[in-house]
């Protein structure tokens, strides 16, 4: 995979990743990496291209779409990990702080 | 908790400034007062506010730097014995001073599993929108100038989207407010159409119908109509001889929906289309729960009227579109009337921003209906098999032919109610959102002939392009233990159990 193609792999990733919603971020990496994965044969050199400018074009929606996301935050899903999410094993770790009493 | 610490120092600095006299503070004469009489900087001076405040999340930073240098751990891998929470929560100050920290288990907001519903919109169609709901505003019908031939070519554009989605010429779809807008359209307007003639005054259609279609019809026999309700087979299937037997001469207008929206059969649309077609009778079918989903070409299934919805398909909600063939032609009655705009069908202004979201909706859908069929269906099966392989569950309709994205299974001696309150986490629907208000058993299933009891017990599964696999696994854990909970409240599960046949008791009467 030439170095153009594995950057953008990485940046839609990455850029996928910020979606503050739990099925749009999900969504957004499992469409990468099976799109990628589809086209992993690709050999004649002008569809490659015509890959990559889609990718772009995708990426430059996923960093404005993302920063709408993040504006709109909701609670989190019943299913979601991260520090307000779910509990996974028994250590106690996930905190959330509670602001009792002062209003 | 952090405004707790700024109104701390901002109370502590009004109560040492009450020792000066007010003028001491004033800014400029004071303080050119005191330079020139002293000469030099002797007192206290007044400090920007956000200065005298503590900032929490900087605080913890560097109270975790502070630990990682003298322990050599990382905050969050350390247990602190005297808690056995994770030192970084013992570190954060709120923590430590409230004591109030509570453990959270998960996130609160549940699943969401209702995809017949309505479906989120696609981020990709919201970016295809944002610049019509801000810089171009045009009104799509202004010939006059560039605000509105911008908007006109975009709502072209995605009238062309939406006609190559389902095999149509562009000129051919008409954009209404709805689905139920481009059903009454095509019933009462085919209708009336006829009605002028003065020949054909009958109308087919089908008892699992959505109310929308039904509710038109009813209005139609209240004006003189004939309508008949077709019943559907156990499966759900319209069955093609009876529908060739209710078809008669004076017979305008045939509707048969594509997708049920409760039980997710596909009705055989291209043999009706093929009887409807040789017998020369319109046919209307309400698609709203297949176009984008299943492939389906107008041209191939003799359809001659279509009804779409935008936010089935992952649009937005207020638009969806009708499908009004051109060749052989068919003739409507239009219910709004005004501008002439639609070919004269639906006239009002149209909205550009949502038609342009109806229109990268379908461009998507019919882009990823290869991807998201193959995923629905694998989670679909998942759901499925995992569900039923609890005892006493059934699926509603047919197995085979079947959308997979809707999965309605009933869940005998549960009631479908007290589970849905149960399953507070999943969002989920026991029929179709339109009548999910009332307790009544849904019409479908009656239809097909289930027992008011199976019908109540019945819950009804949407997955849609954004279920992910960890929610379909979740939800089947949920829904496995709360059915048993529910399940062991039950007296007459317990009879079940010992194997006593409900149907052979006698409940005495009171």
């Amino acid at each position: 995979m030439p170095y153009q193609v594995r950057s953008l792999y990485r940046s839609l990733l990455r850029q996928g990743n910020q979606f503050a919603a739990y099925n749009f971020r999900e969504y957004a990496k499992r469409r990468t990496r099976d799109g990628f994965r589809q086209h992993q044969n690709e050999s004649e050199e002008r569809r490659i291209q015509e890959l990559v400018q889609e990718g772009l074009k995708t990426l430059q929606m996923l960093k404005r779409q993302t920063v709408v996301s993040q504006f709109f935050q909701l609670d989190r899903l019943v299913v979601e990990g991260g520090k307000t999410g779910k509990q996974t094993g028994s250590d106690g770790g996930i905190v959330r702080q509670k602001d009792q009493g002062w209003d | 908790m952090s405004h707790i610490a700024p109104s701390a120092a901002r109370q502590a600095l009004r109560i040492a400034s009450r020792r000066y006299p007010s003028s001491a503070f004033s800014r400029a004469s004071a303080r050119a007062a005191i330079v020139s009489a002293t000469g030099q900087r002797n007192y206290v001076s007044e400090t920007k506010p956000s200065k005298a405040t503590v900032n929490v999340d900087t605080a913890i930073k560097a109270d975790q730097k502070a630990f990682l240098k003298q322990t050599g751990t990382k905050a969050e891998d350390a247990t602190m014995p005297s808690t056995r929470m994770g030192a970084d929560a013992m570190m954060s100050p709120a923590a430590g001073i409230l004591k109030q920290a509570t453990i959270m288990d998960e996130g609160s907001r549940p699943i969401y599993l209702d995809a017949q519903a309505t479906t989120p919109m696609d981020p990709r169609v919201l970016d295809a929108m944002l610049p019509f709901m801000t810089g171009l505003y045009g009104n799509p019908h202004s010939r006059t100038h560039a605000y509105g031939w911008e908007t006109d070519k975009a709502v072209e554009q995605s009238r062309e989207h939406i006609a190559n989605l389902i095999g149509a010429d562009p000129k051919e779809i008409i954009f209404t407010s709805g689905a139920t807008e481009s059903n009454n359209m095509s019933i009462k307007g085919v209708a009336r159409f006829f009605k002028r003639g003065g020949k054909k005054n009958h109308i087919i259609t089908c008892q699992t119908e959505h109310k929308c279609v039904l509710d038109s019809c009813r209005h139609l026999q209240d004006e003189g109509y004939q309508i008949t309700y077709l019943p559907v087979q156990p499966n759900g299937l319209v069955d093609m001889a009876q529908l060739e037997a209710a078809i008669r001469p004076e017979t305008a207008l045939v509707s048969i929906m594509t997708v049920n929206n409760e039980i997710g059969v596909v009705q055989p649309v291209e043999e009706i289309g093929k009887l409807c077609r040789s017998k020369k009778v319109y046919f209307h079918t309400d698609a709203a729960q297949a176009v984008g989903k299943i492939p389906l070409d107008v041209n191939k299934m003799n359809v001659d009227l279509m009804s779409i919805s935008g936010h089935k398909l992952y649009g937005p909600k207020g638009i969806g579109a009708c499908y009004v063939r051109r060749r052989p032609r068919v003739r409507l009655d239009p219910i709004i009337s005004g501008g002439g705009q639609e070919r004269g069908l639906r006239s009002g202004t149209l909205a550009p921003f949502l038609s342009v979201g109806i229109g990268e909706a379908a461009r998507l859908a019919k882009q990823e209906m290869e991807y998201d069929t193959k995923r629905i269906t694998a989670l679909s099966n998942r759901l499925l098999e995992g569900l039923l392989a609890m005892e006493h569950t059934t699926l509603n309709g047919d197995r085979e032919r079947h959308y997979p994205g809707c999965v309605n299974v009933s869940f005998a001696y549960v009631e479908g109610e007290s589970l849905l309150m149960a399953l507070k986490d999943i969002a989920l629907s026991s029929g179709s959102a339109c009548t999910s208000a009332s307790l009544e058993p849904s019409y479908v299933l009656r239809a097909l002939g289930s027992s008011d009891e199976s019908a109540h017990s019945s819950i009804r599964f949407g997955i849609g392009r954004f279920t992910t696999q960890e929610e379909i696994d979740y939800v089947l854990k949920a829904v496995k233990e709360r059915v048993t909970f529910l399940r062991e409240l039950s007296p007459l599960w317990e009879l079940v159990q010992e194997g006593v046949d409900l149907n052979t008791i006698e409940w005495s009467q009171h």
